[in-house]
């Protein structure tokens, strides 16, 4: 068990920057999710915490110790990867057993650790099979085993669901969960499923080439996004943009629709604007809020709720409404929002507006 | 197909017993003559059933040879062709798992450079660079030795580009995936990589140990006591002149003993060969 720091860690290929300086500190037993769009760098950083990769500039700490030129064996981490990465001549057994017996460690203690991860993963019964005679997620079970028998300081995760199919991959989410709760080990995961990281991250840390936009608990990024793309990136269906002109105190976001500015962001606010709002915030019928009128296009039926698709200005516009309200398509509706559910963002720079 | 027409069956099945006879009549006339005595051989025409020389041709050859031509015994030139094939196949394979590996997994300035520097000497035939190769083998005091038959040939660029090939299609995480559980370079070769190249490696051995066993110009200049002939040189050196003077009967038989061991190689490593080229265990 350990803390990790990365102190503005930067990495660059020849030419090329491609992590911009990230800090954070991980506590000891946290789980923390990396999640960003592909390209945006999460990989990378997860491999310069290994060791896989050389870190260009910065600091990365693993228990108080600076790692920089520590050579991966000896950072007291295990990774999972995203295709396994399992040696396919070997047995269960010595897959997870490998490490173990590199280190020459006495093979009765090698066949306990073994044992008792496979009780945890329910492994038991295909200890003795080679890697092929499995399904991917057993397989995926055998690469988090080789992880657990080495008792590491931490566990890295490189996308460990994305080769699963969607039933299984929310089963094995479930069970990492599970896991950690038993094993209370740091743990860093990267995905770029929002789901993913909603649901299993003590913190997460959104990244968007190669910035860590933003660093939190996955509710306070839903609930006080940083930016527009963290806004955007976390919630599914994604949040709702308008983007506007401001016109003194309020926001234009055409179709005949305007929006008051509160009070204690106008000091901020440039000329252009834009109006952000989740499809499950807009609720049908006109209340105190500020009300959209929109004509609905698509309709996305999900049985539990329905998304409607409009248009206002230049923006699109997603309602969640109850699975049993089914206007057909070119219906006029009427939508309002509570006004503490709005979100102002300077559309030049991307930034939310703070008071 | 899921079709029963019987003439089409009779058809396909007189085809391929008539390429099988076309293959085998000249094996089997080899052997048949192998059989015989000289006089019979030389009668027109050659009876093509087997006669009652079996035992004594064979063992006239491999203990004491031909009295007209090259006298080596068979026996001795059997061993020293099994000493090469055997030593340019394995150390052919040695060495140029290592090269493989040492292009596909390290990262050293001109890797490149060096990798096709290998891969051109692939398209330069043994032909054009046997003087100086032989010039060198000499002043290295390796002519009719062992050493000599086997070191000269035993770089290969072909099975160094096969294992290269083989090697970047082993997925980059199981490099990786060693690397975190601590194994060094050495390691990982031993322990994952080359246990997954088995059924390469059993493949490339046949195809070179019949390359090494065929092999005719390189012991042709390299030898010169017939002490030291392999088969494939042996045979040519029993052919000393003229039709008549020579013992076909013997040469025959020392043509089949020399086809015997690369057909058991061929035999025995038949289903390793299959697998080691279509394998896609990873």
């Amino acid at each position: 068990m350990a803390e990790i720091s990365l102190r503005a860690v930067k990495k660059s290929y020849v030419m090329l920057q491609v992590i911009h300086g990230v800090t954070v500190d991980i506590a000891d037993g946290e789980f923390i999710v990396i999640v960003g769009p592909s390209g945006c760098g999460k990989s990378t950083l997860l491999r310069m915490i290994a060791g896989l990769e050389t870190i260009t500039e910065g600091e990365v700490t693993i228990a108080g110790r600076v790692v920089n030129n520590v050579e991966p064996k000896d950072r007291n981490i295990a990774m999972v990867f995203q295709n396994y990465a399992l040696y396919p001549h070997m047995s269960v057994y010595e897959n997870m057993s490998y490490g173990l017996r590199i280190r020459r460690m006495p093979k009765a203690e090698i066949d306990e650790r073994v044992q008792r991860a496979a009780k945890i993963l329910e492994l038991g019964p295909f200890l003795d099979r080679k890697p092929r005679a499995l399904s991917g997620g057993q397989r995926q079970r055998v690469a988090m085993g080789r992880a657990i028998v080495r008792e590491p300081a931490a566990f890295l995760f490189d996308e460990p669901l994305s080769n699963l199919d969607a039933k299984l991959r929310v089963q094995m989410r479930l069970e990492i969960q599970k896991l950690h709760r038993e094993l209370k080990t740091t743990s860093i995961f990267v995905t770029h499923d929002q789901v993913e990281a909603m649901t299993l991250a003590d913190r997460m840390i959104v990244m968007n080439l190669g910035v860590a936009e933003q660093i939190g608990r996955p509710i306070d990024v839903y609930d006080d996004p940083a930016s527009l793309f963290v806004a955007g990136f976390i919630g599914s269906p994604a949040m709702n943009f308008l983007p506007g002109k401001r016109v003194g105190e309020r926001i234009d976001v055409g179709s005949g629709i305007s929006i008051e500015i509160p009070a204690g962001l106008r000091a901020g606010a440039k000329d252009a604007v834009t109006v952000g709002v989740r499809p499950e915030h807009l609720v049908a019928g006109e209340s105190e809020g500020p009300v959209f009128r929109f004509t609905v296009d698509t309709i996305e039926a999900l049985g539990a709720d329905s998304l409607l698709h409009g248009r206002i200005g230049e923006g699109m516009l997603i309602a969640r409404v109850d699975g049993h309200m089914t206007p057909a398509p070119g219906d006029a509706m009427v939508f309002s929002t509570r006004r503490g559910k709005l979100y102002f963002f300077d559309t030049a720079s991307g930034k939310r507006l703070r008071p | 197909m899921v079709e029963n027409r019987p003439w089409l069956d009779f058809f396909a099945h007189a085809i391929l017993i008539l390429g099988v006879i076309l293959v085998a009549f000249p094996l089997y006339v080899t052997f048949v003559a192998s059989t015989l005595t000289y006089e019979e051989i030389v009668n027109v025409p050659m009876p093509l059933i087997p006669g009652d020389q079996l035992i004594e041709n064979y063992t006239q050859v491999l203990t004491s040879g031909s009295q007209k031509g090259s006298a080596a015994p068979v026996g001795t030139m059997l061993y020293n062709s099994l000493v090469m094939a055997l030593g340019v196949a394995i150390g052919k394979i040695a060495i140029s798992i290592l090269s493989a590996f040492a292009i596909v997994y390290f990262r050293f300035p001109l890797r490149n450079f060096f990798f096709w520097m290998i891969f051109v000497t692939l398209m330069l035939p043994i032909e054009v660079r046997i003087i100086p190769t032989f010039k060198v083998a000499a002043d290295l005091h390796l002519l009719d030795s062992y050493a000599g038959l086997i070191l000269p040939v035993i770089a290969s660029a072909t099975a160094t580009f096969l294992f290269r090939q083989f090697f970047l299609t082993i997925p980059d995480e199981l490099a990786e995936a060693a690397r975190m559980d601590g194994a060094g370079p050495l390691r990982f070769f031993w322990d994952v990589v080359l246990p997954l190249s088995k059924t390469s490696m059993a493949a490339l051995f046949v195809i070179l140990f019949i390359v090494g066993w065929n092999e005719y110009l390189w012991p042709l200049l390299i030898t010169s006591q017939e002490s030291m002939y392999t088969v494939v040189i042996g045979i040519k050196r029993m052919i000393a002149g003229g039709d008549a003077s020579n013992e076909w009967n013997l040469i025959m038989a020392t043509a089949m003993l020399a086809l015997l061991p690369p057909a058991l190689v061929v035999i025995f490593m038949q289903k390793w060969f299959v697998k080691g080229l279509v394998e896609t265990e990873k």
